[in-house]
């Protein structure tokens, strides 16, 4: 039997970087193919180019029920049968059920207006195809992650896809609602659509799986049945791969005297999006590098948010012993707590102010006298910081917004380290920068350590947890599912922990 | 950033011109070339406009405008505005009436005026911090509920109480050539204009305008930096208010009326950004400048005043117009 989609030798140069490097893939019509592989393996790159978002260099093959095709854009790809759910849905909250599914080729009466008979009861055929009952004159924004999910199952559905490729679809799942969704997808199947699971969970994948791909640093590594595969093995194809040799010298900085710590955090208000947080405790040592593990929507950034007082909180927390409430990001920072976060262009940085001006934002006052800003002051410590942190600028006066990531990235650091807080929460440091800006991102928390700051890297990146943690928290669900010592901590061991 | 785009070596010998130069790439620049453009047209057809007496007029009439806009320029960049400004500027007036009528001095009648302002601000401020009121909503509520207490209060006939002369020196008074209003905008001015590029509440007032979330997390208190921007802004119209019932010692049931968008164009035409994080005190004050010379360029050219309003939207179109080309053209630096 011919595989539905069959892609031969893809390869995908992007400047500077190979993201995907002759892969093979064969896609079968009914069965479940699963996706497998870390961060930066090129599976997103791969589904781009499925869907006719990317073009692949050339010299690979695509073919199609054995038919060779070029798929020029996302909507010849939807003609060919192959449709695609991201990780971030994308429905119209404000509009109906049924609007969203029909969005953009709503079907018209003779009148030339919507014919929302026609609409409804079409929509209201797929679902209960589907076998859910979803009213579809609902708001999608009244309705859980879950159920908008199944809206855009029904959505590919009715543009009759072949081939449904489903980006992380229970990242963001509650446990009732991912099996929902593992059943619709095992029901799909059967009905002889193709689908493309990408997961990084691994009881998820041992079961909906028929096949496994595993993709690492942009090839394929191997295809293999689900059957007769092993959560060890897996995980052993998935991170199977040198350490970077340039982040090799690791030297703990870590004392015995417990500065912070954490005990029962617990999400304060009921939510049913997302994830959970529960009964989180820890101790954080002065000197420590205390890397924090898990998966997309594993909580991570949560019990960070929570420890900042940017998110309520039950529990308890304390520094150098004396207990302290934190409502807000300014009682912590208050309580020598800094927090450099994930996402640096919403969260880190005032965009259009001068890099000066970000730098000095959170220790203001150090320059001033009577609440007058001393420019001289402000503008000597800014440009030392620009030195020893290697920041490419023209002067401290240029706007943040016109620099690159990775010095982006440093003016944040270089914003938290100058406040000298006694805990520094790192939230994905190195995220999109090149390798050499997160190698001096490493040597600044080492020196930091060394200068006796406590330090809390929070990462999605395994091998970079691992490079430079003295002792490793993995997180799962909300929880924390291992906890493991620089020894201890390999990267088999702290994937099982965080996926097992 | 203009001042480190010229190397150190340069700077001697360019001496004056480097002024004139650098002067180019101020934020207040297009408006300020507006505004003397703008006097050199009105120049060319009367000879009535250039006199010391003229542009004293002129900059006392516009001057209540201008004091405003002050306020309403750092609320804009906290990323809010403030549509009561009218209101308390015209309440503001008619308590000090209310107080001269009733007998107290003229230091409780200020006191109370400039509390009127006081209270607006607290009310506006809380209703966005503390409730999360959207300021258009919130202030557009107080905009309103003024305007009923001064009907209210007043019935719709005026307020003549009898003032001691040493009260009316504030709106009708002069300082050698230059009407006292106008002394006290050039006072706010430059008050301000220090306070907002100087200081750490102007720091913080830009940061909470440009991103309200990274300032959070930066530790500046922006619940704290807000309420202060709006009780400073309806307090500076209060001032506006007691100003305006001094001049002409009579507390008009509408005074205030539809000020808020003179004002706010005052701010717009000077390069304040309406989404926040970018404008000056010196722009909006000469935005408001602007607006006052149109007004008397219509009067001095026997142009039919009902064109007024228009010229004053066209110019305020096309000021916006090159500010926001010029921004995207000339890179973001």
């Amino acid at each position: 039997m011919t595989p539905f989609l069959e892609m031969t030798g893809i390869s995908k140069t992007f400047p500077g970087v190979k993201a995907l490097d002759h892969v093979d893939l064969q896609l079968r019509a009914g069965e479940v193919h699963v996706l497998a592989g870390e961060n930066g393996a090129g599976k997103s790159t791969l589904m781009k180019i499925m869907t006719g978002v990317l073009r692949a260099d050339p010299g690979g093959v695509i073919e199609v029920e054995g038919e060779p095709v070029t798929i020029k854009d996302p909507v010849h790809a939807r003609a060919l049968g192959i449709s695609i759910i991201y990780q971030e849905l994308a429905v119209v909250n404000n509009l109906t059920v049924a609007e969203n599914v029909f969005l953009a080729r709503e079907p018209l009466g003779p009148s030339g207006l919507i014919d929302r008979r026609r609409m409804n009861a079409e929509t209201r055929a797929v679902l209960s195809e589907l076998g859910v009952e979803i009213d579809p004159e609902a708001m999608v924004g009244t309705l859980s992650i879950g159920q908008r999910q199944l809206i855009e199952i029904a959505r590919a559905i009715s543009y009759r896809s072949k081939l449904i490729i489903m980006d992380e679809p229970t990242a963001s799942l509650s446990h009732h609602e991912s099996a929902t969704l593992l059943r619709m997808v095992r029901k799909l199947a059967g009905q002889g659509i193709g689908i493309v699971f990408i997961s990084h969970k691994l009881e998820e994948i041992f079961e909906i799986a028929d096949r496994v791909t595993v993709l690492r640093d942009g090839r394929t590594v191997d295809t293999r049945p689900a059957d007769g595969m092993t959560r060890d093995l897996l995980v052993r194809l998935m991170v199977d791969r040198d350490l970077d040799q340039l982040f090799g010298h690791h030297r703990s900085h870590a004392t015995d005297e417990v500065l912070m710590s954490v005990r029962g955090l617990s999400e304060k208000r009921a939510n049913d999006e997302g994830v959970h947080i529960s009964d989180v405790s820890f101790d954080l040592r002065r000197g420590e590098v205390l890397g924090f593990f898990g998966l997309v929507g594993a909580g991570r950034t949560e019990v960070m948010e929570m420890i900042f007082g940017s998110r309520p909180y039950l529990g308890e927390i304390s520094i150098s012993g004396r207990s302290v409430r934190i409502a807000s990001p300014s009682d912590a920072i208050e309580s020598g707590i800094g927090f450099v976060t994930e996402d640096r262009q919403s969260l880190g940085l005032v965009l259009g102010m001068t890099v000066r001006e970000n730098f000095s934002l959170t220790h203001l006052s150090e320059y001033c006298s009577f609440d007058f800003v001393n420019r001289r002051r402000e503008t000597s410590a800014c440009e030392a910081y620009i030195k020893t942190l290697g920041i490419k600028t023209p002067s401290p006066e240029q706007k943040v917004l016109n620099l690159s990531g990775g010095n982006q990235q440093k003016v944040v650091l270089a914003k938290w380290a100058a406040r000298r807080p006694r805990i520094l929460i790192v939230d994905e440091p190195t995220r999109g920068i090149d390798i050499g800006a997160k190698a001096e991102v490493h040597a600044l928390l080492n020196r930091l350590a060394e200068e006796g700051m406590s330090i809390i890297v929070v990462s999605s990146d395994l091998p970079e947890v691992l490079a430079i943690s003295d002792r490793v928290i993995v997180l799962k669900e909300g929880r924390i599912s291992g906890e493991l010592s620089r020894e201890e901590a390999t990267q088999e061991g702290v994937m099982l922990a965080a996926t097992g | 950033m203009s001042e480190n785009s010229v190397a150190p070596s340069e700077r001697k010998s360019m001496g004056g011109l480097r002024y004139l130069l650098q002067l180019r790439h101020m934020r207040e620049f297009n408006v300020l070339i507006a505004l003397i453009l703008m006097g050199l047209l009105i120049s060319l057809f009367t000879p009535y406009f250039l006199t010391v007496s003229n542009l004293m007029g002129v900059s006392r009439a516009f001057s209540l405008t201008a004091i405003m806009s002050i306020g309403m320029v750092m609320v804009i960049i906290t990323g809010g505005i403030d549509l009561s400004v009218g209101s308390a500027m015209g309440l503001a007036g008619l308590i000090t009436a209310l107080c001269f009528d009733a007998g107290y001095s003229q230091y409780a009648a200020v006191a109370a005026g400039l509390g009127v302002g006081l209270a607006f601000g607290l009310t506006n401020g809380l209703l966005i911090t503390a409730i999360g009121l959207p300021p258009f909503i919130a202030t557009l509520g107080t905009l309103s509920i003024g305007r009923g207490m001064m009907y209210m209060i007043t019935h719709g006939v005026p307020l003549t109480p009898n003032t001691p002369d040493s009260f009316s020196v504030l709106g009708q008074g002069y300082l050698g050539p230059v009407p006292v209003p106008v002394v006290i905008l050039l006072v706010l001015t430059v008050i301000f204009t220090i306070i907002m590029t100087r200081t750490r509440f102007g720091r913080h007032v830009y940061a909470t305008g440009g991103n309200e979330n990274a300032a959070r997390l930066s530790g500046v208190k922006v619940e704290r930096v807000k309420l202060a921007v709006y009780v400073l802004s309806s307090t500076i119209s209060a001032l506006a208010g007691v100003i305006a019932f001094s001049r002409y010692l009579s507390a008009e049931p509408a005074s205030g009326f539809g000020s808020e968008l003179e004002v706010i164009a005052a701010a717009a035409i000077g390069g304040a950004s309406l989404a926040g994080g970018i404008g000056s005190v010196l722009g909006a004050v000469i935005g408001a400048a602007l607006i006052g010379e149109i007004a008397n360029g219509v009067v001095l050219l026997n142009i039919n005043t009902y064109a007024q309003q228009a010229i004053t939207g066209g110019v305020i179109l096309i000021a916006v117009s090159i500010d926001v080309l010029r921004n995207r053209m000339g890179g973001r630096g």
